[in-house]
């Protein structure tokens, strides 16, 4: 066991740090209010060669493993959660495709995803599957050379501005989940349409959409892997971008307790600083020992995968689960901590707290987390 | 021992559930996203007797005791906590005061069109240096000739700035006695020249509940109008707060009884993996937790508002009841958006709005630290 940064990791380490500083967090209060995507974060990161360090060489892309990704995304998401998923989205759009693209699908595909000049979606949940993925009704049926797509996907980040989308649909019914097969749909394929969209808590920099598909016609080159292999392929992305999430729950974990310590240190009551109160210095230390926690089983796992270590899948879950509970905890506790400057949108507290929720749910509920930790601890019941 | 409500109070229940049910659900989620004051709805709920409901009826009141009084604000936090709090601090912090202190002149003049909700109660204690440290009161108001000067600034006023609002009373130092400040309570009319009203606050939540800083620039009012005794202020406060403490718990059981109703409700209909998602234990426990936390809650803010109706101490049965339904609301608010899953993010469902309108409840009239120093306080430590 390798405990600690490499070199190389500690030095992209820092100039993320320095450039989500100096251009990053001075938006971050502004993407959240616009509501909007920032795009000019997405230039930033094409043009720091960020977009491109989850993709291989061969792809344009700079080689990161997975725990690189993780640190990336953990440093950009402790001031802005909503510029962390465009890296994050970037992943989980794109992983279908490296894990069972073909050599022509991925020479086509992923360059222009690793350079950032194209977006990409992960389209599987539908309005009646949720945590139960496997329930979805979107249906593509072969016909000749062409498949032919009926149905809707809902909560889909990226939907609408992304080019290319992962998008899983049944295509032999009577087999059940073995009867879901993966897609690559490109934006402007006909019958396909974007719908709602969705008003949110809080991540409202980033785009939430449904997609619909009316007699959408997807090239039977686009069948990404095997058919009735989908939803395993699914289920493998998940498995690999667990991690990341986790990432990004430990990132806003960190940069609340950070910008919290520092307004407790100026905060002047009862003729002292805050912080020199015990109650507080104790709630401040549990947040801290989370924090920590949260951030060695998220690079544990990353390792894990990286290292296609035996029980990752489990780790993952954990690691996914518990940062993005503390992701909570911290932020709840330190709106509190802040007092009545907490809950206003002045400061950027509120903000964290709304946008590390939805870290709980999407990617696999913390419920779902739990039932694949159970699973692997108890075995199947 | 009788844990039931009198017959009267149980139809004062379903009278102001109704209410709620009729005139503020359907209206909540557009007063939210257009945080505009609902007058009309206020204008309602005075034609009701529900602005002055703990007032001698010689005084426009309905000569409720509190634990008769402690219903309506559950009840109308069920529908929405900006009403909830409108009603909860006009009754409380804006009115007792002049209740508690004011010369039959004074109460004519204000109390009486308060009582009756023609007039918005607000009271002006925290200022910016004064938060938790309540006592460290920075307003100075000096007598000159037959005039108070008045010169600071408070900060998170709650119904300071509507079209109702006519006067705030303000806590002011008005001399020293050695080191000691003299605190004194002073009666400030809106349009008074140097009283300026800021903008609202953009808040988390409570979108719809007028939130206001007051600005103090050599504002002179007449000597008449300093309520209760010179030096009384602090005392008159800390008592107006116990009574303000048992209201906004009973809020905060509202707020949390709204999540429970709802979470059960989609557990019930929410059908995934062949089953309503209720059946199983991951969610079904957690609704467990989320009853059981609010009937104790409840519990907590009848025992101290039955305390007050006996006329025996109540300062930490209060202190008990805020602190312990406030955290639940929170609990219950988060688990709520958990169990409704992506759906729980998206604006168009109640319980994001629960979530947004929890927090507040464990800072606003004295932190849930604040509450654990009383408690500590009162057990000799």
């Amino acid at each position: 066991m390798q405990y600690g940064l490499t070199e190389e990791q500690k030095m992209l380490q820092e100039s993320i740090r320095e450039l989500v500083r100096d251009k990053v967090e001075p938006r971050s209060i502004e993407i959240d209010e616009e509501g909007e995507y920032p795009w000019d974060i997405l230039e930033l990161f094409k043009e720091n060669e960020i977009m491109g360090l989850p993709f291989e060489e061969k792809y344009g892309g700079q080689g990161a493993d997975l725990m690189t990704l993780c640190i990336v995304i953990e440093e950009i998401a402790k001031a802005c959660v909503n510029s962390s998923l465009i890296l994050g989205c970037q992943e989980l759009g794109a992983t279908p495709i490296k894990i069972a693209g073909s050599d022509e699908q991925k020479m086509k595909y992923l360059p222009p995803l690793a350079s950032g000049e194209k977006l990409c979606a992960f389209g599987l949940t539908e309005p009646e599957a949720g945590s139960d993925a496997a329930a979805m009704k979107t249906r593509a049926v072969k016909k000749g050379d062409t498949y032919i797509m009926n149905g809707s996907k809902c909560f889909i980040t990226n939907g609408g501005i992304a080019e290319t989308y992962c998008v899983f649909a049944m295509t032999d019914p009577e087999k059940g989940v073995r009867g879901i097969s993966a897609f690559i749909v490109e934006k402007g394929f006909p019958g396909f349409d974007f719908g709602k969209h969705e008003n949110k808590m809080g991540i409202r920099g980033s785009v939430t959409r449904e997609l619909l598909f009316d007699d959408c016609e997807v090239p039977a080159e686009n069948l990404l892997g095997k058919e009735g292999r989908g939803f395993n392929l699914a289920m493998m992305t998940l498995d690999r971008t667990r991690s990341s999430i986790g990432a990004q729950g430990l990132g806003v974990a960190a940069g609340a307790l950070e910008y919290t310590i520092n307004y407790m240190k100026e905060r002047v009551q009862f003729g002292r600083p805050i912080a020199a109160l015990q109650g507080l210095q104790f709630m401040v230390a549990d947040l801290g020992m989370q924090v920590e926690a949260a951030r060695q089983l998220v690079y544990r796992s990353a390792c894990m995968v990286d290292n296609q270590e035996p029980g990752f899948s489990g780790v993952s879950a954990m690691a996914k689960c518990f940062a993005t509970d503390t992701a909570m905890k911290v932020t709840t506790d330190c709106v509190q901590l802040m007092g009545g400057y907490g809950y206003m949108k002045e400061y950027p507290m509120e903000r964290m707290m709304r946008d590390a929720k939805i870290t709980q749910i999407y990617e696999g509920t913390n419920q779902i987390q739990r039932v694949v930790i159970a699973r692997q601890l108890l075995g199947k019941s | 021992m009788d844990y039931d409500l009198t017959e009267e109070q149980e139809l004062f229940k379903q009278m102001v559930r109704e209410f709620a049910l009729e005139e503020i659900i359907p209206r909540a989620e557009e007063m939210d996203e257009e945080g505009e004051f609902p007058y009309d709805i206020i204008t309602k709920m005075a034609d009701l007797g529900l602005m002055g409901l703990p007032f001698p009826e010689e005084y426009g009141g309905s000569g409720a005791d509190m634990v008769s009084f402690v219903i309506a604000p559950e009840e109308i936090s069920r529908a929405d906590a900006s009403l909830g709090i409108t009603m909860e601090a006009h009754t409380t912090l804006g009115s007792l005061p002049i209740y508690y202190e004011g010369t039959d002149e004074q109460k004519q003049k204000w109390l009486v069109p308060l009582a009756k909700g023609e007039m918005l109660g607000a009271f002006g204690l925290t200022e910016p240096e004064a938060g938790s440290d309540a006592g460290a009161t920075r307003t100075t108001a000096e007598l000159d000739g037959d005039e108070w000067v008045i010169n600071g600034t408070k900060c998170f006023i709650t119904n300071s700035g509507t079209e109702i609002s006519k006067v705030v009373t303000i806590t002011a130092v008005t001399g020293m006695t050695g080191d000691k400040k003299e605190i004194s309570n002073i009666l400030v009319p809106h349009g008074t020249p140097g009283f300026t009203v800021a903008p609202p606050y953009r808040k988390m939540g409570w979108h719809a509940s007028d939130t206001h800083e007051l600005s103090f620039n050599d504002c002179r009012v007449p000597r008449e109008n300093l309520l209760g005794t010179r030096g009384g202020g602090f005392r008159c406060f800390l008592k107006v707060l116990d009574a303000g403490r048992v209201a906004i718990a009973a809020l905060a059981v509202g707020l949390a009884r709204a999540c429970l109703e709802e979470s059960v409700k989609y557990a019930r209909e929410r059908v995934q993996f062949g089953r309503p998602i209720g059946k199983f234990q991951g969610v079904s426990f957690k609704c467990a937790d989320m009853f059981m936390e609010v009937e104790l809650a409840r519990e907590a803010t009848l025992k101290a508002a039955w305390l007050a109706d006996q006329d025996r101490p109540y300062s930490r049965e209060a202190a008990v009841a805020k602190l312990f339904a406030s955290e639940t609301a929170m609990r219950a608010a988060n688990d709520a958006v958990q169990i409704h899953g992506g759906y729980g993010y998206i604006e168009d469902y109640p319980v994001c709005r629960y979530f947004r309108d929890a927090k507040i409840l464990e800072i606003g009239e004295g932190t849930s630290e604040v509450q654990r120093i009383i408690l500590s306080r009162s057990l000799g430590l």
